[in-house]
């Protein structure tokens, strides 16, 4: 199979690498250490066209597919996974507009929410609702006078919820049919009704802001339902298919990076009089950690190139999640153990990277869902 | 209005540093950047782009895969590129490089209000005479070291930076500046959209056929053998370790270097 990328593609990648080096690492430290999400960072990704991935130029993107995104993301996850997530939990929002909007949606919300610099969020989880979807308490109610429709209820852990322009929400318009009742909107800002609530304090991914979002009889037009009436299952199980191949850039990302750091570090780490690196054991770290992170590429990007040419990825979107989170923090771990005591210590980016990597197992369906995704997929054909 | 900014592919300094038997550099071998100088002067250019809305032309001379440079500047928002290329041209110094990029120029033609912009030195021959000798060629007027440069109808300001103050210089277009890298003022990133196009933009091959019978060409004159510059000996310098530095104008801090010099048995 071949995987090699095409010029443009070659150039994402200089390019993300580049923005990530210089604008990115800088201030990663900093922006975890006073949990703050980096406006400034966002807005220099949608100036240079980062935020319309996927999106079509005459909805005001900058094309490409999944290739691009786990490129870009990958390069990011590099230097700062906390902006690695925003960006590709960004995307999920105006990708899931462009695959199910009317026309009239596209037109009005992908410009805002590519070069117009908005942020997107998507926000399905709820207190009672994580892994089981079916949970969603979250009501829309039709009021025929206003042609509106009233939502009541509170999501949780929401990326980038209180600052996003644009979100898509789900909520159930007939409550006894479970899944089948779920219907997606698209929800603005400032819409009457809809607040953010508490900014959670996090183990790790403190650039990224994780948000509880309330609605209070916010009233929404009719027109802005995402997709038909109790489909918004199929549009957040297909948002989340895409947005796990994202979370596996992240995952290979950071696990790339670790390894270069261990590899450099065990060269000038020198104990019992000669460089760490001569040591088998260190080396055979090394080898477990390449050997699997290559494993994670190859599965994100056979992944990446199936989603690209329009064939089901489900399950492979779960396996390379799933393997590419499991690999980050074996990878990160142990990358922290190389450094010994300096990789605990706050002078060496190892620890965050450490932290921010867990996320990848428990975001975008736990590991346990994705194992129950494969089986199903693997076991019932 | 056009402006012509011409770039150089240099090796990359921070990697390995190769050179060929007869002396010249093994380009092949290295990592190559666009030369700092250079990039800075595409920027100036497509500063006056945004303002003015002119022409932004980038050529280089240099061998093939120099195109993926011109692209990388085409997807920063040049408009076209132009690459000069051919065995003939392999070996050039100085004289001669500015001698070919001259003709190019010429052969692509210059307008009453265009503009050549260089680097002000190319980090790997750092001689700084490509540009004045450019403009020595065509006979265009020529400002150096600049950092700022503004354009009202045919009268260019130029800010030049000197070691201990700057001069502003009024020119007239056509002319030929060469531009300093500025750290306050980074050259824009490549954008998504502009990667997108930047294999659709228009691109011109110019070949020893397209160039050799233009009047600046003087046919012994060009390539290693036209080239009045002859490397004797190129060498990679031997890396030089780190210095100590001692602090202090007393007793005990002159004690502590003469114990070094004793141990390395200096003295
Ligand atoms: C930083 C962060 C950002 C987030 N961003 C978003 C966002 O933008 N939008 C959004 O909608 N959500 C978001 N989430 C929510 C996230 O997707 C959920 O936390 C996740 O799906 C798990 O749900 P839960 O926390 O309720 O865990 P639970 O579902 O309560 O799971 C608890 C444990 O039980 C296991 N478990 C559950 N079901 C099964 C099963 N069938 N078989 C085996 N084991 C099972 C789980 O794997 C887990 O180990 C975010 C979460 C975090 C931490
Ligand atoms: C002493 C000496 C040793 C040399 N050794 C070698 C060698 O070992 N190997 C070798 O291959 N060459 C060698 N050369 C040739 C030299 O590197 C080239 O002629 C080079 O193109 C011009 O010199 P420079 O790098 O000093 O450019 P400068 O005069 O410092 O460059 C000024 C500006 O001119 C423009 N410019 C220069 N070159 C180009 C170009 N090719 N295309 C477009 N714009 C350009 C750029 O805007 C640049 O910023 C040597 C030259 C000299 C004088």
């Amino acid at each position: 199979m071949d995987f090699s990328l095409t010029k443009e593609q070659e150039m994402l990648r200089k390019l993300s690498a580049q923005f990530a080096l210089e604008e990115l690492e800088p201030i990663a430290a900093q922006i975890d250490e006073e949990h703050r999400f980096p406006v400034e960072s966002f807005e220099k990704m949608a100036k240079l066209g980062f935020t319309g991935i996927g999106v079509p130029e005459q909805y005001g993107g900058t094309g490409g597919g999944m290739l691009e995104k786990v490129i870009a993301v990958e390069e990011f996850a590099k230097k700062c996974m906390a902006s690695a997530a925003t960006l590709s939990i960004h995307l999920i929002a105006p990708h899931a507009i462009l695959a199910f909007g009317t026309e009239e949606q596209k037109q009005k919300y992908l410009p805002r929410l590519t070069k117009g610099g908005e942020l997107g969020a998507f926000a399905l989880t709820e207190p009672n609702a994580g892994s089981d979807a079916a949970g969603v308490k979250t009501t829309a109610v039709y009021d025929e006078k206003t042609d509106e429709y009233i939502l009541n209820g509170t999501k949780c852990f929401i990326t980038g919820g209180a600052r996003a322009g644009v979100l898509v929400v789900f909520a159930l318009t007939d409550p006894k049919a479970k899944t089948k009742g779920i219907s997606a909107f698209i929800i603005e800002k400032g819409m009457p009704g809809f607040s953010s609530g508490k900014i959670e304090s996090k183990m790790g991914l403190a650039g990224s802001e994780t948000a509880e979002l309330v609605f209070e009889d916010c009233r929404v037009p009719a027109a802005n339902m995402l997709g038909k009436i109790n489909k918004g299952f199929k549009i957040a199980m297909q948002s989340l298919d895409a947005a796990r191949v994202g979370v596996g850039a992240q995952g290979l990302g950071v696990a790339e990076e670790a390894i270069e750091m261990a590899v450099k570090y065990t060269h000038e780490r020198v104990q019992f009089g000669k460089p760490i690196a001569a040591l088998q054991g260190i080396q055979w770290y090394i080898a477990d950690m390449a050997m699997k992170t290559e494993a994670a590429k190859a599965l994100l990007y056979m992944t990446a190139s199936l989603a690209d040419s329009g064939k089901p990825f489900t399950k492979e979107a779960a396996m390379c999640k799933l393997f590419a989170a499991e690999n980050a923090r074996f990878v990160t771990n142990l990358a922290l153990q190389i450094h010994g005591g300096y990789g605990y210590m706050k002078d060496y980016p190892l620890e965050r990277m450490y932290r921010d990597a867990k996320i990848t197992e428990i975001y975008e369906g736990t590991s346990e869902i994705h194992k129950v995704v494969i089986a199903r997929a693997v076991m019932n054909k | 209005m056009r402006i012509y900014v011409c770039v150089k592919q240099v090796p990359d300094t921070s990697g390995v540093v190769a050179v060929n038997p007869d002396g010249t550099l093994n380009r092949a071998s290295m990592q190559t950047i666009i030369n700092p100088d250079d990039l800075s002067a595409m920027e100036q250019a497509l500063v006056l782009k945004d303002a003015t809305g002119c022409q932004v032309t980038a050529v280089t001379m240099g061998p093939p895969p120099a195109e993926g440079m011109l692209r990388e500047l085409l997807a920063m928002g040049a408009d076209d590129a132009v690459l000069i290329s051919a065995r003939e041209f392999g070996g050039s110094d100085t004289f001669a490089t500015s001698q070919i990029i001259s003709a190019a120029i010429n052969h692509l033609g210059v307008g009453k209000d265009d503009m050549i912009f260089c680097g002000r030195q190319a980090i790997d021959g750092d001689t700084a005479q490509v540009g004045p000798q450019i403009a020595e060629k065509l006979n265009l007027p020529q400002v150096s070291y600049a950092a700022e440069i503004e354009k009202v109808g045919n009268d260019v300001t130029v800010k030049r930076m000197l070691e201990d103050g700057y001069m502003k210089i009024k020119v007239q277009t056509p002319c030929l500046i060469t531009c300093i890298s500025d750290k306050e003022k980074k050259a824009r990133y490549m954008t998504l959209n502009g990667i997108n196009h930047c294999y659709e933009k228009p691109f011109t091959l110019l070949n020893f056929e397209a160039l050799k019978d233009e009047p600046l060409i003087e046919l012994d004159k060009i390539g290693l053998k036209g080239s009045p510059t002859n490397i004797f000996k190129s060498f990679t310098p031997p890396v030089k370790g780190v210095g100590v530095m001692l602090e202090g104008a007393d007793k005990k801090t002159a004690e502590t270097l003469a114990n070094i010099l004793l141990e390395k048995h200096v003295i």
